[in-house]
C-alpha cells in the first residue's frame, strides 16, 4: 500500500518535473542564443492558460482551447520580441531585468483588467478524465499520464528541432557565435524572433495543460517561473539536455520530499510537530538541492563553465 | 557645485519639508507616505552597495528586507503576548526597544546575506540573478509553511516598538527617525564609496582579474559588500514592519525584490541618493495613478519601460548628467 502511495507520488513528480521543463526549454534556449535572462517568460505561461481557458469555456471544447494556448502565446511572444525584447540584446543583464520585470506589470495587469481577480477553472477533457489502472494494481489520472507523455513527446521533438533540423543547425550556430551566421547570411533577427515566439509557445502550453489541473489566475506563472530558473541553475544554461534532467530531478525532490520527510520525521517526533517541521523542510529542499550543485558545479551539471 | 549634489541637496531637503508641511497643515496620512519612502529608500541604500558599488545585480533583497521585518516581530510578539521570547538553553525575554530590535535585525539580516552571497558569488551574471531570486523565494515558502510566525497570516504589533525619548506612535516623530537612519545609512554608503574599501570593490567590479593580479581577492570583497548591503536592507525591513506594524510573508516575496530594485534603477544605479529619488517617485506614482485607476501597476509597468529603453542613468542621471565614475 505505501509503495503504491510512493509509486503515485513518483509518478507526479515526473508529470511536474516534464512540465517544469518546457518552461525551463524557453528559458535556456532564449538564453543561450540571445543572451537574454526574460523574467517575464511566466507571464507567457499565464496567457496560455487564460487563452485556454478562454476559448474553452467559450467553445466547450478543450483542444481548440489548446490550440488558442500555443497561438497566443507564440503570439504574444513574437510581439513581445519585435517591440520590446530585441531592443535589449545589447544592453547589460540589469536592464534586461527591469525591463522584463516591467513586461510582467503590464502583461498582469492587462490580464487581470481583461478577465477580472476571480480564478478561471479550466476542466479536463472528458476524454481524459477519471483514473486508469496501471500493472500493478495503482490507479492513476489518466489526464496526469498524458502530460507526462505530452511533457516528453516534446522533450524528444526538441531534441530532433536542435540536433538534426536545420532551424537547430542555426539555433546553434546562433549560440555558437551570431556575427558569424549573420555573415553567412541568416537573417539574425527573424531566427531571434521563431526561437522567441518557440520558447514562449512552449510555456503557454504547459500554462494551458497545468491550467486545467490548477486555478487559472493572474501571478501563477511567477512562482513556476523562478521554480524554472531553479531548473536552469542546477541543469546548466544553454543545455536542454540539463534543463531536462534538472527539472525531473526538481520535480521529484520537490513532491518526494512533501511526502516522504514529514514521514521521516514522525519516526522521532509527534506527529503534528513532524508535518510541520516536515513541510517548512520540503519547501526549502529543491534549493537546497540547488545549493548543493552550486557548491559541487557553479556551472549546473551539463554547463559548460 | 556639481548639479547631483545640488540635486542630493533638494532632494534630502525635500523629504524633510513635505512632511513637516503636512504636518502642519493637519495631513498625518502625507506624514506616512514620506516616512514610507524614507524607509524604502533606506532598502534602496542597502542593494545599492551591492547592486551600485558591487555590480552584483541581486533580485533576492526581499530576503533581507524580510528577515529584518521578522527579526522584529519575533522579539516583540512575545512582548505582547507576556511570554519569554525562548526558555531553552537560557531564559531570554523578548523586547520593545528599537535600538535593539535593530542590532538584531542588523546582525540576522548580515548572517542571510553572508550565506546566500557565500553561495551565490560563486557564479556571476545571470546565474547570480536567478540563484538570488530562488534563495530569495526559498525564505519566501519556509515563512509561508513554518507556523510558529503566523504562517501565511503574518503577525501583527499592537503598539509601536519604542525609542527611547520619542513617542513613536506620533506620524511625525517616527518620520523624523526612519529620515534620520536613512540619512546616516546614506553617510555610510557615502564613505564606504570612497573608502579604500570601496575602490577595492569598483576594481573588483570593473575589473576582476585586474584586481586579483593586485592582491584583491573580489570574492571576499563582493562578499563583505553584500553583507553590508543585506544588513542595510534588514534595517528597512525591521522600520517597515514597525511602520505598519505586521509582518506576512509578503515582505519576502520576489515583488518586493522586484521594487527594492525598481526604486534603485528608477533614481539611478550607484548614485548615492538615486533610491532616495526612486523609491518618491515610486510611491507618488503609486499614490497618483493608484487614485485613477486599480490597474495603476500597469502604467507603471509601461513607465517603466520608457524609462529602461530611453531614459538611461535613471532620474538622478537625467537630471544631473551622465558622468558619476570621476568625482
Amino acid at each position: 500500500m505505501s509503495l503504491m502511495l510512493l509509486i503515485e507520488q513518483a509518478l507526479n513528480g515526473l508529470q511536474y518535473g516534464v512540465m517544469l521543463f518546457l518552461m525551463a526549454a524557453g528559458l535556456t534556449l532564449v538564453f543561450g542564443v540571445m543572451g537574454l535572462i526574460n523574467l517575464a517568460h511566466g507571464s507567457l505561461y499565464m496567457i496560455g492558460a487564460f487563452a485556454c481557458a478562454a476559448v474553452a469555456a467559450a467553445t466547450g471544447n478543450f483542444w481548440l482551447g489548446l490550440a488558442a494556448s500555443l497561438a497566443a502565446a507564440a503570439a504574444a511572444g513574437a510581439l513581445m520580441e519585435l517591440t520590446v525584447i530585441r531592443r535589449l540584446y545589447a544592453r547589460d543583464h540589469l536592464d534586461q531585468v527591469l525591463a522584463t520585470f516591467a513586461l510582467i506589470l503590464v502583461f498582469s495587469e492587462g490580464t487581470r483588467w481583461a478577465f477580472g481577480s476571480f480564478p478561471l477553472y479550466l476542466d479536463i477533457p472528458r476524454a481524459l478524465a477519471g483514473p486508469v489502472r496501471l500493472p500493478g494494481g495503482i490507479d492513476y489520472p489518466l489526464y496526469r499520464l498524458v502530460l507526462i507523455g505530452v511533457g516528453l513527446a516534446v522533450a524528444a521533438g526538441l531534441f530532433w528541432l536542435i540536433g538534426r533540423t536545420r532551424l537547430g543547425i542555426r539555433i546553434r550556430a546562433g549560440e555558437a557565435d551570431r556575427e558569424m551566421i549573420g555573415a553567412l547570411g541568416v537573417d539574425i533577427s527573424r531566427l531571434y524572433t521563431i526561437v522567441f515566439a518557440l520558447g514562449a509557445a512552449l510555456a503557454g502550453l504547459a500554462g494551458a495543460l497545468v491550467g486545467a489541473l490548477q486555478s487559472v489566475q493572474v501571478g501563477m506563472g511567477e512562482p513556476v517561473l523562478i521554480l524554472a530558473f531553479v531548473v536552469i541553475v542546477i541543469g546548466g544554461i544553454g543545455s536542454i539536455k540539463g534543463a531536462l534532467v534538472g527539472a525531473i530531478l526538481v520535480g521529484m525532490t520537490d513532491t518526494l520530499g512533501r511526502f516522504l520527510l514529514p514521514i521521516a520525521f514522525s519516526t522521532f517526533m509527534e506527529r503534528s510537530q513532524a508535518t510541520s517541521v516536515g513541510a517548512a523542510l520540503a519547501s526549502m529542499l529543491i534549493y537546497i538541492l540547488m545549493a548543493l550543485v552550486l557548491v559541487v558545479r557553479p556551472g549546473g551539471l551539463f554547463g559548460r563553465a | 557645485m556639481r548639479r547631483e549634489t545640488v540635486l542630493n541637496a533638494v532632494l534630502a531637503l525635500g523629504l524633510l519639508a513635505v512632511p513637516l508641511a503636512a504636518q502642519a497643515m493637519g495631513e498625518p496620512f502625507i506624514v506616512t507616505l514620506a516616512t514610507k519612502v524614507a524607509i524604502l529608500a533606506l532598502a534602496g541604500v542597502g542593494l545599492n552597495i551591492a547592486l551600485g558599488l558591487g555590480g552584483m545585480v541581486s533580485l533576492g533583497h526581499a530576503a533581507f528586507f524580510g528577515i529584518g521585518g521578522y527579526a522584529m516581530a519575533v522579539l516583540a510578539a512575545p512582548v505582547q503576548a507576556y511570554e519569554p521570547l525562548m526558555t531553552w538553553p537560557f531564559e531570554l525575554a523578548g523586547t520593545k526597544s528599537m535600538p535593539v530590535i535593530w542590532v538584531a535585525a542588523m546582525v540576522a539580516g548580515a548572517l542571510g546575506a553572508l550565506a546566500i552571497g557565500a553561495l551565490s558569488l560563486r557564479t556571476s551574471g545571470v546565474y547570480f540573478i536567478m540563484i538570488t531570486l530562488a534563495f530569495g523565494q526559498m525564505l519566501y515558502y519556509f515563512a509561508i509553511s513554518w507556523p510558529a510566525y503566523g504562517g501565511e497570516d503574518g503577525i501583527s504589533i499592537y503598539v509601536r516598538n519604542g525609542f527611547p525619548g520619542l513617542n513613536t506612535l506620533d506620524p511625525i516623530q517616527f518620520f523624523a527617525l526612519s529620515y534620520g537612519v536613512l540619512m546616516a545609512a546614506l553617510m555610510v554608503s557615502w564613505v564606504l564609496a570612497r573608502s579604500g574599501f570601496g575602490l577595492a570593490l569598483a576594481g573588483a567590479r570593473q575589473n576582476p582579474v585586474r584586481s586579483a593580479a593586485l592582491g584583491i581577492r573580489p570574492y571576499s570583497v563582493k562578499l563583505t559588500a553584500f553583507v553590508i548591503s543585506g544588513a542595510i536592507t534588514a534595517l528597512a525591513g525591521a522600520l517597515f514592519a514597525d511602520l505598519n506594524r505586521f509582518v506576512s510573508p509578503s515582505m519576502l516575496s520576489w515583488q518586493t525584490s522586484g521594487e527594492i530594485m525598481v526604486f534603485v534603477i528608477l533614481g539611478g544605479v550607484a548614485r548615492l541618493f538615486g533610491p532616495v529619488a526612486g523609491a518618491a517617485l515610486f510611491i507618488l506614482l503609486e499614490h497618483w495613478l493608484g487614485g485613477f485607476s486599480e490597474y495603476w501597476k500597469l502604467f507603471l509597468g509601461l513607465a517603466l519601460l520608457g524609462i529602461v529603453l530611453f531614459a538611461r542613468g535613471g532620474l538622478i542621471g537625467t537630471l544631473a548628467g551622465r558622468e558619476v565614475a570621476h568625482d
